[in-house]
């Protein structure tokens, strides 16, 4: 199979060209008895955008689980005296040798603004640490530990390290971007999972009745659909009461959001289903005295399963930047949950943004994220279309 | 097609009336009902109220009825062009909204117009020379556009502009004209200012609409006519917008139903970035001090607003595609 294949000689002639015949038959077999989860992986792993784009969200959700672990101060604490320092960046060798460290700050005013500016001074190093110690955490909730990343000697890293700069009340950025993640990204997999649930449901009974019931259903969603959703999310979540707790305020928005967004879950479940009934193999089911509802789960549920797997992927991002604006207009997730749309509303005054640009960094998560969520959700689409 | 006619604008009737039970609910929604806050408001101002005064107020608005008759009498009186009163500005909510409704409307129109005139030709280009380097670079700026929601490429610019340019790139007028009357001036000044908006809002619009003409174009290129006009010697600048590119031109149309609601929701955020004298900074301004009867009003003219431009795309439509005009339902 290779270049280097040995000229036919003796013996044995054609012996590799016979092994190739082999593996393609083998190859056929292969396809044609593999179920149709391993056809769609086959496909999908062609798709190398989607395979990145993957890779890069497993990673997000990582970050999201051990947020803790990678932040290295303490995202809630805040301290006057630190208040917007710019981004810091990380020298990685010294004279020569590895050895991570940053320089320290050294605070003065300017003598014309009077504004306190930070500026580093090459003379004190501050070495970094692996596995340092810091706050206290609980590690995935179970137990508690002081263990981070990185961090310094003497486990005062928020006093030293500044690698995304600090927000207006001295908090830092980085260890809050690593937090924020969490909220983010739950908060899309919430809201996905009720429309989900919303969708199939209503689709789902939309598709197999038929009928007034499905022009009703449909109608529905045609009005919910032409109505501007961001006002109408705006309104809704301005009528939450102020002394809702994180947690009250966080399941309301899940809910505002997954309102509207079950209607294009619907759709796909409800075309699947009408596609799906005029199948022969239905028909056949019914025939043989299947019921309806083993018919629908056994039968049916498996051709249109990854259909609906790739329109929530695709659902996602929408949550995503739907809780980001909301956020950031102040109506969605309110401090002290710390989400990619709260630390934005920093960056909501432009002369603001423009002293100190490092403000908008929770900009790049929401991108890469909705840009990876898009990607995804493309290659899952193809790769469950078997005529694609 | 009249009976389609008549039946799109029967459902936008009823949009309508969903929009507006939506809306009453917004004003209905948070605790304690005008009174509560009128009153909260005139004591905060140093004037006393008495319970009578209060009980009066009630009475005049019907709070002490159920639902359901204060959902009416709102309606009657919206019918007869009253929509209450603005809590915080003291002033008729209609008065309020004036002049913002119509710049709402010129700044969407012009999103609108943005989009197509970007996605059109970048469109048919992606799919005629489809995999070249112009393709991918579409493709790449379009997924792009899909990602930075419109209110973070606004601030973005917004830095940018502040920051290179030494300019603030809001607003929809020059300082001269923020108070002056309507006049050819400053229409042409609005006009000046519009691109930018339009810009931020029809980006994300833009690359969904490139991508669904070129899939769009792509099909109708691998037919059998295209191949055969190819064959009788057209020249390819005609064969392809003659035929596929007006083929494919449909989703320019049906999505506009979505690309409305979609682009005035937009519209929102951005204006608040931008500072737009927009509805948008109005509606929020009036949802955070809980001004419910201001900003149950604007969600309803917003609605209306998308339900008319839905109606008309729906209309557009049938007049295009000759499949929707002889639909039979089955």
């Amino acid at each position: 199979m290779s270049k280097a294949k040995p000229p036919p000689t003796n013996g044995a002639p054609f012996q590799s060209e016979l092994d190739e015949a082999a593996f393609a038959t083998a190859a056929e077999e292969r396809v044609s008895v593999a179920t149709q989860w391993q056809l769609m992986w086959w496909r999908f792993r062609k798709h190398r955008l989607a395979m990145f784009s993957a890779i890069v969200i497993i990673a997000f959700y990582l970050v999201a689980l051990f947020a803790d672990f990678l932040a290295y101060a303490d995202p809630h604490k805040t301290e006057a005296f630190r208040s917007l320092i710019a981004p810091q960046p990380i020298h990685f060798f010294d004279e020569g040798r590895f050895s991570p460290h940053v320089f320290a700050l050294v605070g003065k005013r300017d003598p014309r603004t009077f504004k306190r500016v930070y500026e580093p001074d090459p003379t004190q190093k501050v070495a970094l640490r692996f596995f340092a110690e810091g706050y206290e955490y609980k590690f995935l909730g179970i137990f508690k530990t002081n263990r981070h990343l990185i961090g310094v000697d003497g486990g005062n890293a928020e006093e030293l390290i500044f690698l995304l700069g600090t927000d207006q009340l001295g908090r830092d950025l980085w260890s809050r971007m690593m937090v924020a993640c969490r909220l983010s990204l739950m908060i899309g997999l919430a809201g996905v999972a009720l429309s989900l649930v919303l969708g199939v449901l209503l689709g789902g009974i939309s598709g197999l009745y038929g009928g007034a019931i499905d022009t009703l259903i449909q109608r529905v969603i045609e009005i919910l659909r032409s109505i501007p959703t961001i006002p109408l999310w705006m309104g809704l979540a301005a009528a939450m009461p102020r002394d809702w707790s994180v947690v009250q305020v966080y399941f309301a928005i899940t809910v505002i959001l997954s309102l509207i967004g079950w209607t294009d879950l619907a759709r796909v479940v409800r075309g699947r289903f009408l596609a799906l009934r005029e199948e022969d193999f239905v028909l056949a089911a019914e025939l043989a005295g299947v019921g309806q509802m083993r018919i629908i789960l056994r039968h049916m549920a498996p051709s249109f399963l990854s259909h609906i797997i790739a329109a929530t992927t695709l659902a996602l991002p929408n949550m995503i930047i739907s809780e980001t604006a909301l956020s950031f207009l102040g109506l969605g997730l309110r401090p002290p949950a710390v989400s990619w749309g709260v630390l934005l509303q920093d960056a909501q005054n432009i002369q603001t943004v423009a002293i100190s640009p490092w403000l908008l960094s929770a900009a790049i998560p929401v991108v890469i994220v909705i840009l990876a969520f898009n990607f995804l959700g493309d290659g899952l689409r193809d790769a469950a279309d078997p005529y694609g | 097609m009249l009976a389609y006619a008549i039946r799109r604008f029967l459902l936008a009737l009823l949009t309508i009336w969903a929009i507006s039970v939506l809306a009453f609910a917004i004003i209905q929604l948070p605790p304690g009902d005008y009174v509560t806050a009128y009153i909260a408001q005139l004591a905060s101002s140093g004037v006393d109220v008495t319970p009578e005064f209060a009980e009066n107020l009630r009475q005049q608005y019907g709070l002490d009825s159920p639902v359901w008759v204060q959902y009416l009498k709102w309606m009657e009186q919206i019918s007869r062009g009253n929509f209450g009163r603005s809590l915080e500005w003291r002033a008729p909510v209609l008065d309020m909204i004036g002049d913002r409704l119509w710049l709402t409307m010129a700044v969407s129109l012009s999103a609108v117009i943005f989009t197509w005139a970007l996605a059109l030709p970048i469109g048919i280009y992606s799919a005629v020379r489809q995999y070249s380097i112009a393709d991918y670079v579409f493709t790449f700026i379009g997924f792009i556009g899909l990602a930075v929601p419109s209110f973070l490429l606004a601030l973005i610019l917004m830095y940018v502009g502040f920051r290179y340019f030494g300019a603030n790139i809001g607003g929809l007028f020059s300082p001269e004209y923020q108070l002056a009357d309507w006049s050819p001036g400053k229409v042409w000044d609005l006009i000046k200012h519009l691109p930018l908006p339009a810009i931020i809002l029809g980006m994300a619009g833009a690359a969904q609409l490139i991508r669904i003409m070129r899939a769009n174009l792509l099909d109708e290129l691998r037919k059998p006519y295209v191949i055969t006009a190819r064959a009788k010697g057209m020249s390819e600048f005609r064969l392809i917008l003659k035929y596929p590119v007006r083929a494919a031109l449909n989703p320019f149309v049906s999505t506009l139903g979505y690309l409305f609601p979609f682009i005035i929701s937009g519209s929102i955020i951005v204006a608040l970035v931008l500072s737009l004298p927009t509805i948008g900074p109005l509606l929020l301004r009036a949802l955070v001090s809980q001004d419910m009867f201001l900003a149950g009003t604007i969600v309803l003219f917003l609605g209306i607003m998308t339900v008319i431009g839905t109606f008309i795309s729906d209309i557009l439509l049938m007049w295009i595609d000759p499949r929707i005009r002889f639909e039979r339902r089955e």
